[in-house]
């Protein structure tokens, strides 16, 4: 295994492949990106995160080239690419609605880039045979579009736009109407073409999960703009806002007020209960507002008040849901505030330690959890 | 299947009757043996065989066909261009009147579409022939192509011309790859439309055309203006008979694309 990381966001030498500086891009008086600043480097796997209508597919259409920027650059390998047309820029695109030409078969659907770089026959056959092997088309190769189902449709149009192997791979949801094992095998797949081929990958998702899988980094996105770009695990431990921590998995968020004590900051958020105890918080004053973020998985759930929890509540299962591998317990407090708690099942359904109207204890470590200042 | 009532099988015999009896009358004597076209003589074809002998009839059957297949084919460009431009310019000011003026000559009457050009060909000194009976004809048939190719266009997935620039495709090759194939249909249907059109028209071709260039639907009327001849009926009824395979034809491949359309869009329907 390679010991030095793949991190060139970190290197301040690295040069970045694509670069956003101050992207606005509006649509008559709607601003669909507002002032986007980002660097997306070589061989990375980006991924674009965000509600319906934040913008994501707008990005993915300035970087083909079938959108100019209002105002601001876009810049890849070192060049303004706002002049170029979408025909001579070396990026493909596979579009959210596939796009696929209805009067071809799939054959002549995922050869038709190739036939237009002047590919010599026999070779495009072969990248064609291995695009449909690698999609698993084999078999439909003689079918036109609408002969075929929507998840093979799918494939098909991700098959047209590896075939020509460009250096920038813009993937609108290429996985969405995949079954949950064949999506898994296709993520891998990416990975791999990604390992072996070199290409930069963006790719736009609605599915978190995927998003954490494939990325090198993932960019999470609000109303045009980027709330927080970071690897997987640092959107998914350090989110920077209630957004984030919101959007990117389940979460728990309290609110309160800053107590700041040395080493330690302490939050009061309901009267009568312990303050929620974290590690400190960059200007922090007394007072302030805050937010505490922490992850299901991260909340035990005990019968007895655990010793030497930095932080501990008693409340009662307010709702169990079994979800096989493991089993959330919805626990109220005594202020009615909610608290999710994850627990693996590793044992029998029957054998479950607590149920509904229990009073357990909710604890936690001082390192578990986040706060937040928004 | 509802049954159908009385009143439903009158009202429809009646209007069928009402369209359809007098041509059904000139075809029928149009096989008249007689030389009177009134009187009942007994079957005969020979009145077909006297408009194939009739030089002045072929000569402008020649011209009609002529001026019918060169001003159908410019229509049918020059339509699908302006068809293209209406449906992919978006919004812009003044685009209602714009498209409202592509198909005025639709709704404007023909005597003042074939006065208007010609006032404007004399006005530019040319002479009055083919040439100019073909520029009126592309003129008006135009318009109608622009309706039946902007139709099909408004369906049309612009992201399908993308996808064929993403893959390198320039502009040209965009159109003649992707979208031409897949608005074929509409534009060949388009150009039956404006043959046919362009092959029965008598009004603008008598005001544009000039003394060297007569057709059919001219030649007839002024015969007819002598008195009405057998023959005159077999010519009609053939002319009946080509412009009636024309607007099948083009019905019948606009509406097996539609129903391609339908079933596919089920199918996908029923995939998502
Ligand atoms: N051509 C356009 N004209 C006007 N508004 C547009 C246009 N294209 C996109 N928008 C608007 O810009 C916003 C962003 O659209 P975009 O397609 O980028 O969203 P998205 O993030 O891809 O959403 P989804 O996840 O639903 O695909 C939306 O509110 C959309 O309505
Ligand atoms: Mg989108």
């Amino acid at each position: 295994m390679a010991l030095d990381v793949f991190a060139p966001w970190d290197d301040p030498n690295a040069k970045p492949l694509i670069q956003f500086r101050n992207v606005t891009k509006r649509f008559g008086d709607f601003t669909a990106i507002d002032d986007l600043t980002v660097d997306i480097f070589e061989k990375e796997f980006f991924a674009l995160l965000g509600p319906s209508g934040c913008g994501k597919t707008t990005m993915m259409r300035m970087l083909a080239g079938f959108e100019t920027p209002t105002e601001g650059q876009i810049i890849l390998a070192g060049q303004d690419i706002g002049p170029v047309p979408p025909n001579k820029r070396a990026t493909n695109m596979m579009f959210q609605s596939y796009a696929l030409f209805p009067h071809l078969s799939i054959w002549e659907n995922i050869a038709f880039g190739l036939k237009r770089d002047k590919m010599p026959k026999d070779q495009i056959g072969e990248r064609v045979e291995e695009m449909l092997r690698l999609t698993r088309l084999e078999k439909f190769a003689r079918r036109k579009p609408h002969q075929i189902s929507g998840g093979q449709r799918q494939r098909v149009a991700l098959a047209r736009s590896l075939a020509k192997a460009p250096k920038l791979l813009l993937l609108d949801e290429p996985l969405g109407a995949l079954d949950k094992k064949l999506r898994q095998e296709t993520q891998f797949e990416l990975m791999d073409i990604q390992e072996t081929t070199g290409t930069t990958f963006v790719i736009v998702t609605h599915d978190q999960e995927e998003a954490m899988t494939v990325a090198s980094r993932v960019a999470v996105m609000d109303h045009g703009q980027i709330v927080q770009v970071s690897t997987p695990d640092v959107i998914y431990e350090a989110p920077n806002s209630t957004y984030v921590a919101d959007f990117i998995g389940d979460v728990n968020l309290i609110s309160g007020k800053a107590d700041p004590r040395g080493e330690r900051l302490h939050m009061h958020w309901a009267e009568g209960q312990p303050a929620v105890v974290g590690s400190p918080l960059d200007g922090a004053a007394k007072g302030q507002d805050l937010h505490y973020a922490i992850r299901p998985e991260k909340v035990s759930i005990s019968a007895e008040k655990p010793e030497n929890a930095a932080n501990a509540i008693q409340g009662e299962v307010h709702d169990i849901a079994y979800l096989g591998n493991i089993s959330t317990y919805h626990v109220q407090l005594p202020g009615g505030q909610i608290i999710k708690a994850q627990s693996a099942n590793n044992r029998r359904i029957s054998r479950r330690a607590f149920t509904w109207e229990d009073k357990v204890w909710l604890s936690w470590t001082d390192t578990a959890g986040v706060f937040l200042e928004r | 299947m509802r049954r159908m009532t009385w009143f439903n099988v009158t009202s429809l015999t009646l209007g069928f009757a009402f369209l359809y009896l007098p041509m059904l009358i000139l075809i029928i004597f149009s096989f008249n043996e007689s030389k009177l076209v009134t009187v009942w003589a007994g079957f005969s074809t020979k009145w077909y065989g006297e408009v194939l002998r009739n030089t002045a009839f072929l000569d402008a059957a020649w011209v009609t066909v002529k001026v019918a297949f060169i001003s159908s084919c410019l229509a049918t460009i020059l339509g699908t261009m302006a068809a293209i431009v209406m449906v992919r310019a978006g919004r812009f000011k003044g685009r209602t009147l714009f498209s409202g003026m592509i198909y005025a000559p639709m709704v404007m009457p023909e005597v003042i579409t074939g006065l208007s050009l010609l006032l404007l060909f004399i006005s530019l000194g040319m002479d009055r022939g083919v040439f100019t009976i073909v520029l009126a004809h592309t003129t008006f048939a135009m318009c109608y192509v622009s309706v039946v190719v902007s139709s099909r266009l408004v369906s049309f997935d612009q992201s399908l011309e993308e996808a064929a620039l993403d893959l390198g495709c320039s502009p040209v090759q965009a159109f003649r790859l992707v979208t031409l194939p897949i608005i074929a249909p509409a534009v060949i249907s388009g150009w039956l439309l404006a043959f046919t059109l362009s092959l029965d028209d008598l009004v603008i071709a008598s005001f544009t055309s000039g003394p060297s260039a007569t057709t059919l639907p001219m030649k007839i009327w002024s015969s007819v203006r002598l008195g009405v001849s057998p023959e005159i009926n077999a010519l009609s009824t053939i002319m009946i008979l080509v412009v009636a395979i024309g607007v099948i034809t083009a019905s019948l491949i606009n509406k097996r694309n539609v129903v391609r359309q339908r079933r596919e869009e089920a199918a996908a329907e029923k995939l998502a």
